[in-house]
């Protein structure tokens, strides 16, 4: 266990914020479906008596007959206002002085730095590269989480949850956030700052990097551990594959989106395009946890080699 | 108000003294002066003094009165052009901490702060090879203040970047994306995107060996954009080479160097800056043109969901 190695990573005063996000989400996580729990007690209470949804404002936070529904925001709102700026504005005073900013040595072109990496919000993608080529890593999944996070209103048809926290009446809907959020976008950018040193190899937090290390692995293509050699086979068994994985990811998923007679009701909602780009952004999500688990269980490098591109 | 505009000294010292002896007013030079209306006009002044928020001077800044009735409260939100874009009044729970989380107020407080520490560095700051470096060292260890300015910026972008993504994940658990407010995700997610770029350009801007290897890494992806990059999936066929894909649009050209500095300078300090500014604009514009904040919202139950109407 080398203390040293560990705190020399997580005091960097540029991962502050990565140390800082790994209590800062689990805490908002419980913050936000605390409240969403209370509320579906609520919603149950409201749902077995109907007399109670009338007469109740239905909100858990408590009213009084004679209380106003509404609030001045001058001064209610804005004494919140500049005192969060206020607050903010002292937090940022006291990091400044504590801690200083990074400053390396001039740029040097002929000196890589190792590891050399992104900045912390781009690690989750610099991480990707590991199990894809640069142009899905680096390009695709990119501008695919851009235009799935843009669409997810118009593809979200569940009218219920609409300004207040719940999680039993938008099950699928936090689910698939709180997998792509924090399990996938989060987790992999405290991978990439915390675990990945030189060579972008895996180190366990208190393991020393040591820029000497080797590893003895083998990557192989799925190809050539089923035992197929020459090129057009091995375009199209690819082909088969990864048509394969969508097919069996999109009927689970399918499975998952009908799991409960309230998800089959929002289903009939949806038109044939929402329902199939949800399901192409769904499998594409879902296709990076399984290349991962494809590389790091089996050792798979690649599952489709054509000339021009491989996957 | 005609008490404190002095006109009524006015009215009675008008009336001209002939006498020159009487009373103490005297003729000098052709000029009457009357100590007496001297004193009552003093008296007037001070008596109005007293009262600054009667004199016209108070009254042409904030036009309304500001006491504690329900009408003055509400205009001096409405008539201040940088409180107006609140609503007079807001849901009573929706002040509370815990449904908004405060998040993208605080964001936009980060972005002033960041507009503000970031003017102040670029009057230290040259975009050039020569001077870059020695720039950042000049505000480190002369400039008054210049460290804890420059740490200061850089912290503000870290927890800029990470408000951004809270507030998302907060306006996810509450539903606040759908129905009316659909578009302003959206317009959100744009916004996102654009923090992220914000804090990638600056990164570069110390021309130290962490920029230059971040945004080198950061850009060697863009080599790998499918058909745009030359080393990107049908980028050879489409002629692409390192001499003119989007890589060298982005650096200006095939390696980081003067040009890529200067590039990052002017997306960093006026190009995305104006982009962000003018989706902030049709961001909290749209805002309160559906409605102002989601909730919290009474709760909706299953039953009541009522049929879609397809257009």
């Amino acid at each position: 266990m080398d203390w040293h190695q560990l705190w020399t990573i997580v005091s960097l005063p540029d991962n502050i914020p990565i140390v800082g996000m790994i209590f800062i989400l689990p805490f908002f996580t419980w913050y936000g479906l605390r409240q969403a729990f209370a509320n579906d007690r609520l919603i149950d209470r409201l749902e077995a008596d109907p007399d109670l949804a009338k007469t109740h404002h239905r909100k858990v936070e408590p009213f009084q007959k004679g209380w106003a529904r509404e609030l001045h925001v001058w001064p209610y709102l804005l004494r919140m206002e500049f005192l969060a700026a206020v607050i903010v504005t002292v937090i940022l005073m006291v990091w400044s002085i504590a801690l200083d900013a990074p400053l390396e040595e001039p740029a040097n072109p002929s000196l890589t730095m190792n590891p050399s990496k992104a900045p912390w919000y781009f690690l989750g993608l610099q991480e990707m590269l590991v199990y894809f080529d640069p142009w899905i890593a680096g390009v695709l999944m990119p501008t695919l989480i851009i235009i799935g996070l843009i669409v997810i209103p118009y593809i979200d048809e569940n009218p219920l949850g609409n300004g207040y926290y719940t999680f039993r009446q938008r099950k699928f809907a936090i689910w698939t956030f709180i997998f792509g959020f924090i399990i996938l976008w989060s987790t992999m950018i405290v991978i990439g700052t915390l675990i990945r040193g030189p060579g972008w190899m895996w180190f366990w937090p208190g393991m020393t990097w040591d820029h000497n290390r080797v590893i003895f692995e083998i990557n192989r293509d799925l190809h050539e551990i089923v035992g197929i050699t020459s090129q057009p086979w091995i375009g199209l068994f690819g082909g088969a594959v990864v048509g394969g994985f969508f097919a069996v990811s999109g009927y689970a998923c399918h499975r998952l989106i009908t799991a409960t007679a309230f998800s089959r009701k929002i289903l009939e909602r949806m038109t044939l395009a929402q329902y199939v780009i949800m399901q192409a952004l769904l499998i594409i999500m879902l296709s990076l946890p399984v290349k991962i688990a494809a590389r790091l269980l089996f050792r798979v490098k690649y599952v489709w080699v054509t000339p021009w591109f491989n996957i | 108000m005609d008490e404190t505009n002095g006109s009524k000294g006015n009215v009675k010292t008008a009336a001209p003294k002939t006498d020159g002896n009487g009373n103490g007013a005297r003729t000098i030079l052709g000029v009457t002066v009357d100590p007496d209306a001297i004193k009552q006009k003093a008296e007037l002044d001070l008596k109005a003094a007293r009262q600054p928020t009667k004199t016209d001077v108070y009254q042409s800044i904030f036009r309304v009165k500001h006491d504690e009735t329900p009408r003055s409260r509400t205009l001096g939100v409405l008539s201040n052009v940088f409180l107006h874009l609140h609503p007079a009044k807001v849901n009573r729970d929706a002040v509370r901490f815990n449904f908004t989380w405060g998040m993208g107020g605080i964001t936009f407080y980060l972005f002033w702060v960041l507009t503000w520490t970031g003017v102040l560095l670029m009057f230290y700051y040259h975009p050039t090879k020569v001077q870059a470096f020695r720039d950042i060292l000049y505000l480190e260890h002369d400039v008054p203040f210049g460290k804890l300015l420059r740490n200061m910026h850089r912290w503000a972008a870290h927890a800029m970047v990470l408000t951004v993504q809270l507030h998302m994940f907060r306006v996810f658990l509450t539903g606040s994306y759908k129905k009316p407010r659909q578009f302003n995700w959206s317009i959100g997610v744009i916004l996102l995107v654009l923090t992220l770029l914000l804090s990638f350009t600056g990164y570069l801007l110390p021309d130290d060996q962490l920029g230059f290897w971040a945004v080198t890494v950061g850009t060697n992806m863009a080599r790998a954009t499918p058909m745009l990059g030359h080393e990107g999936p049908f980028g050879p066929q489409f002629g692409m080479t390192n001499y003119n894909d989007v890589r060298f649009a982005l650096l200006g050209g095939s390696i980081v160097d003067a040009n890529a500095l200067l590039r990052a300078y002017i997306w960093h300090c006026i190009a995305i800056p104006g982009f962000a500014a003018t989706f902030m604009i049709v961001h909290f514009w749209r805002v309160r043109k559906d409605g102002g904040i989601s909730g919290p919202a009474p709760m909706a139950l299953e039953k009541e969901i009522k049929p879609l109407r397809r257009r």
